[in-house]
C-alpha cells in the first residue's frame, strides 16, 4: 500500500503520465477527426514514424524546432492526402489503404533517414524542446511540477483537445463532419460536398497524427530510432473507441494510458526483483484492454464508418 | 402558359440503370404558383426524376432549366442555390444530430458562429405556421418515422425556395398533419412558389394539386387538369388497366390465437408507454388498430414482434405467456411481422432480394442442407415470389436497397405470407404503395384471414382500416379501447375515440 501511496503522491509521477500521454493525445485526436467523418485511418502508425523522422530531420538540418513541427505537419498531411485519394475518391477498402500507408510511410522514413545520414553509427542528437514554466502556475506546490512544467508541444496537444472539441461541437463545419460520418446522404442533400469534407478531415487528422510522432523525437527524446513509435498509433485507434469519438474522453483515455505506463515504470523499480519485467511492460496494454471492455461495449460507432460514398447510388 | 411564368423545365430526361430505363425522355414544366402532382406506380421513376432534378443523380440525356438557366448536372449545391428544395422519400437525415442541427446543416458558413439561436427562432416560426410539431433538440435516431418526416419537411421549408419537391411527404403523416402541410403548400403556392408533389393517396392529390402528371414505366402516361379528374381516371391511367375493388366477406372468427392481458409497458427510446391493455386476436379475423401515431402503436408492435416483454401483465400466444423477448422464437411459432419502417427494420439493403426473402427461414431447413445455405432453393423461392407478388426488380440477385419503396414492401409481404403464418402483424402495410399494389396487399391480407390467420392491422389511414378490419380497436395515450365490429361504426365515431373522447 505504501508503495502505491508513494507513487501516486509524487508530482513526478503525474508529470511523467502527462508526458507519456502527449503523443497519444495528438494521435487519438487525429484518428477521431478522420473517423468522425467516416474514414478509418490505419495509416496512423506509419504517419507517426514519418512525423517523428521528418520533424527531427528538419531540425537536424537547421530548420529550427518550430520549423520541424511544420515539416511534420506537412508530412502527415501528405500521407493523409494519399489515404484520402485511395479511400475516399477511389472508395477502396479503408483497411487495406491504411495498412498500406503504414508500411509505406515506415519504410520510406527509414529509407530517407539512411540516405540522408549514410555514415552515422550512433543516432545524432538535436536540442529538443525544453520544459517551459508558466509564471504563477508552475510555482504552485505539487500541482506546479505535476502539471505545469511541460514542453510546449504538450501544451499544444492540450490546446488541440479544446480546439477540436470546439470545432466539432460549436461550428457548422463540425456539424457537417459529424453528419458525414453518420449519413453522407444528409450532407449531400444540404448541398455540401461529401468528398470535400472527408478529404479535409483525413488530411487534417493525419497532420495531427504526425505531430504525435514529432513529439517523440523533438520533445521526449532528442534523436530518431528505428522502432521508436512502437505501437503508439495502434493504441490511439483503440483509444478512439474507448473515447466514444469524443475529444474530452479522448484526452481522458490518453492520460489514463500515460498513467498506467508511468505507474508500470515506477512499480518495476519498487518490486521489480519479485516479478519479471515483461509483466510490467504488459500492464498498460492489459489495463487498456480492460478499460476498453468496460467502456466501449456500448460504443456508438459513426454509422457511416468504413462505408465509401459514391454519388448517384442508393445506399 | 407564358414562358416567364415557367420556373422549372425538364427536357428529354433519360436515366438508365444497366438494362433498366428508369426515365425515358421525360419532359416536365412547372409554373409559378402551381402544385403539380406526380403520380405513377411503384418503380415508375418518380423519385429518379426528382433525384436528377435535385442533382443526386446525373442524367444520361436531357437538361434541367430553372428560370431558363441550365442547371449543372449532379450538383445538389447548385440546385439549392437556384432555389430548389427537396423533401426526400428516403430521409436524408443524420441520426446522430438533433432535428434542429439537421435543418441548419449546410445553411451557414462553415466557420460562422452563433447561428443556432436564430435558426431555432426561424424553425419555431415555421412550426407554428405549419403545425408540423417536432422536438428540435432530440436526436433524430430517437424520433418516430412521423417525426423524422416532419424534420425532413421543415428542412426544405427552412430554406427560401422557389421550387419545392415533396417526394411522398404524407406517407407517414397523420391526416391532420397532412392537412397542416397542405395549408402551408397552398399559401406558398399563392405566393408564387412552384410545387411538385408525389403521393399515392389519390384523395390528397385531388384536393391539393392543380395539375396531374402520370408516369408509367419511366414514360409519361398522361396529363390531367385536377379539376377535370377523378379517382378512377387517375388510377386507370397509372396502372394502365382498371383497378379491381377488393371485396371483404364477413369474418368467421374462431379460437383466440394471441391475447394481451392487462399489459403495462414502460416508455422506450422510440415507443410510448402502454397501460392496462387487453384485447384478443382470433383466428379468421382482421382487427384494425386505429389511432394517431405515437399513442402506443410502437409498444404494441414491439410486443407482438418479440422485441419487448410486458413490464406487467402478459401477452399470450396460443394461450402461453411470452416470457422472453425472442423474435426468432416468435417467427418460428408462426408470427409474421411487417415492420413500420421497412427500409430500416424490414430488409438488409446490401443483401439480395433472394437473401432477404429467405432470411427469416434459414434455420427452418427450407433453405439449408446439412447446415449450409441451399442457394438453389433460395433462388427458386425468390423467382416465384417476384412473379407472384409482382416485385419490380432486375432479378433475385439485385440488392434490396435498389428497389423502390413499394417494391420493398412487396418483398416483405412475400417473405412473411409465403410461410402461412397464424398471427400477422401488419404495421402500416400499404404505406407508400401505389393503388394497384394497395389493393393487391389488401387482397392478400384478406386471403390470409380466410385461411385462418389472426391479423392485426395498424394504420392511420381510416379508409384502409374500413376496407380491411372486421373489428376496431382504438389506441389513445397508451390505452386501448374496443370499438366493436366495423360494420356498426362510422368514421366520425372512430375519429372521436382517436382523439380520446368517448364515442
Ligand atoms: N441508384 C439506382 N441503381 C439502380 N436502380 C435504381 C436506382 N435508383 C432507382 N433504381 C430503379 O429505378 C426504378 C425507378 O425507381 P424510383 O425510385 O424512381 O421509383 P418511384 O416511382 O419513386 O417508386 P415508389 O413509388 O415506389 O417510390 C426502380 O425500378 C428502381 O429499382
Ligand atoms: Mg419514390
Amino acid at each position: 500500500m505504501d508503495v502505491l501511496l508513494d507513487i501516486f503522491g509524487s508530482a513526478n509521477f503525474w508529470a511523467a503520465a502527462i508526458r507519456i500521454a502527449t503523443p497519444l493525445i495528438f494521435g487519438v485526436l487525429g484518428a477521431l477527426i478522420c473517423e468522425r467523418a467516416g474514414v478509418l485511418n490505419l495509416g496512423i502508425e506509419g504517419i507517426f514514424v514519418a512525423g517523428a523522422m521528418a520533424g527531427w530531420l528538419a531540425v537536424y538540418l537547421g530548420a529550427g524546432l518550430w520549423g520541424g513541427v511544420l515539416v511534420a505537419l506537412a508530412t502527415g498531411a501528405t500521407f493523409g492526402l494519399l489515404h484520402a485519394v485511395l479511400a475516399v475518391i477511389l472508395g477502396l477498402s479503408q483497411h487495406v489503404s491504411g495498412i498500406g500507408i503504414t508500411l509505406l510511410a515506415t519504410s520510406l522514413s527509414y529509407f530517407t533517414y539512411r540516405t540522408a545520414l549514410p555514415t552515422v553509427t550512433s543516432p545524432p542528437r538535436i536540442v529538443p524542446f525544453q520544459p517551459v514554466s508558466i509564471p504563477g502556475l508552475s510555482d504552485l506546490p505539487f500541482f506546479g511540477p505535476a502539471l505545469f512544467q511541460q514542453t510546449p508541444l504538450t501544451f499544444l496537444a492540450l490546446a488541440f483537445v479544446a480546439l477540436v472539441a470546439f470545432v466539432l461541437y460549436r461550428t457548422p463545419l463540425g456539424l457537417a463532419i459529424r453528419a458525414v460520418g453518420d449519413n453522407p446522404a444528409s450532407v449531400e442533400a444540404q448541398g455540401l460536398s461529401v468528398r470535400g469534407l472527408r478529404i479535409g478531415a483525413v488530411v487534417a487528422g493525419s497532420a495531427l497524427m504526425a505531430l504525435g510522432g514529432a513529439f517523440l523525437t523533438m520533445s521526449a527524446f532528442d534523436a530518431f530510432f528505428f522502432g521508436m513509435v512502437n505501437g503508439r498509433g495502434w493504441i490511439c485507434i483503440a483509444l478512439v473507441v474507448f473515447a466514444s469519438w469524443q475529444p474530452g474522453k479522448a484526452l481522458l483515455g490518453a492520460l489514463l494510458f500515460g498513467a498506467f505506463d508511468a505507474f508500470q515504470i515506477r512499480l518495476q523499480a519498487e518490486i521489480g526483483q519479485v516479478v519479471p519485467g515483461q509483466v510490467f511492460l504488459m500492464l498498460p496494454y492489459l489495463l487498456s484492454i480492460v478499460a476498453l471492455v468496460l467502456v466501449a461495449r456500448r460504443a456508438d460507432y459513426p454509422r457511416a464508418l468504413l462505408q465509401p460514398w459514391f454519388k448517384g447510388q442508393r445506399h | 402558359m407564358t414562358s416567364t411564368d415557367t420556373v422549372l423545365s425538364l427536357e428529354g430526361i433519360t436515366k438508365r440503370f444497366g438494362k433498366l430505363t428508369a426515365n425515358d425522355h421525360l419532359d416536365l414544366s412547372l409554373r409559378r404558383g402551381e402544385i403539380l402532382a406526380l403520380l405513377g406506380e411503384n418503380g415508375a421513376g418518380k423519385t429518379t426524376l426528382m433525384n436528377i432534378l435535385f442533382g443526386h443523380y446525373v442524367q444520361d440525356e436531357g437538361v434541367v432549366r430553372v428560370n431558363g438557366e441550365m442547371l449543372p448536372p449532379g450538383s445538389p449545391g447548385a440546385a439549392l442555390k437556384a432555389g430548389i428544395g427537396m423533401v426526400h422519400q428516403h430521409f436524408a437525415l443524420a441520426e446522430n444530430l438533433s432535428g434542429l442541427d439537421n435543418i441548419r446543416l449546410g445553411t451557414e458558413g462553415l466557420f460562422a458562429l452563433g447561428g443556432k439561436a436564430a435558426a431555432r427562432k426561424k424553425v419555431e416560426q415555421i412550426i407554428a405556421e405549419s403545425g408540423l410539431e417536432v422536438d428540435l433538440d432530440r436526436k433524430v435516431a430517437s424520433l418516430t418515422v412521423g417525426e423524422k418526416q416532419r424534420v425532413e419537411i421543415l428542412k426544405a421549408l427552412y430554406r427560401n425556395v422557389r421550387v419545392l419537391i415533396l417526394d411522398e411527404p404524407t406517407a407517414v403523416l397523420t391526416p391532420q398533419e397532412a392537412e397542416g402541410l397542405f395549408t402551408v403548400l397552398r399559401r406558398l403556392a399563392a405566393n408564387g412558389l412552384g410545387v411538385i408533389f408525389i403521393s399515392h393517396k389519390l384523395g390528397e392529390v385531388l384536393s391539393v394539386s392543380t395539375r396531374i402528371l402520370v408516369l408509367r414505366g419511366g414514360r409519361k402516361a398522361g396529363e390531367l387538369v385536377t379539376a377535370d379528374a377523378d379517382r378512377r381516371a387517375i388510377a386507370d391511367l397509372m396502372v394502365g388497366k382498371a383497378v379491381a375493388e377488393v371485396k371483404r366477406t364477413a369474418a368467421t372468427p374462431a379460437e383466440t390465437l394471441l391475447e394481451f392481458s392487462d399489459v403495462h409497458l414502460r416508455r422506450g427510446s422510440t415507443r410510448e408507454s402502454l397501460r392496462n391493455v387487453g384485447f384478443a386476436l382470433r383466428a379468421g379475423e382482421i382487427v384494425g388498430l386505429a389511432g394517431v401515431s405515437g399513442n402506443g402503436q410502437g409498444g404494441i408492435a414491439a410486443l407482438i414482434s418479440g422485441l419487448a416483454v410486458p413490464d406487467q401483465g402478459a401477452v399470450l400466444l396460443y394461450g402461453e405467456p411470452i416470457t422472453r423477448a425472442d423474435p426468432r422464437a416468435l417467427v418460428a411459432a408462426g408470427v409474421a411481422r411487417m415492420p413500420e419502417d421497412r427500409q430500416h427494420d424490414g430488409v438488409v439493403g446490401t443483401m439480395s432480394v433472394a437473401d432477404n426473402i429467405a432470411i427469416e427461414e434459414v434455420r427452418s431447413g427450407a433453405f439449408s442442407r446439412m447446415g449450409l445455405l441451399d442457394r438453389k432453393a433460395m433462388q427458386a423461392r425468390a423467382t416465384s415470389a417476384i412473379a407472384a407478388y409482382d416485385i419490380r426488380c432486375p432479378g433475385p440477385d439485385a440488392e434490396a436497397r435498389l428497389l423502390s419503396g413499394g417494391n420493398v414492401q412487396k418483398l416483405i409481404l412475400a417473405r412473411v405470407l409465403e410461410r402461412e403464418p397464424r398471427v400477422i402483424l401488419a404495421n402500416q402495410p400499404t404505406r407508400g404503395l401505389d393503388v394497384g399494389a394497395q389493393s393487391e396487399v389488401h387482397r392478400r391480407i384478406i386471403a390470409a384471414r380466410d385461411r385462418g390467420a389472426a391479423v392485426l392491422v395498424i394504420s392511420e389511414d381510416l379508409d384502409e382500416l374500413f376496407a380491411l378490419a372486421d373489428r376496431f380497436l382504438v389506441v389513445h395515450a397508451g390505452e386501448v379501447s374496443d370499438a366493436g365490429p366495423s360494420d356498426r361504426l362510422d368514421r366520425g365515431a372512430v375519429g372521436l375515440l382517436m382523439a380520446g373522447q368517448a364515442a
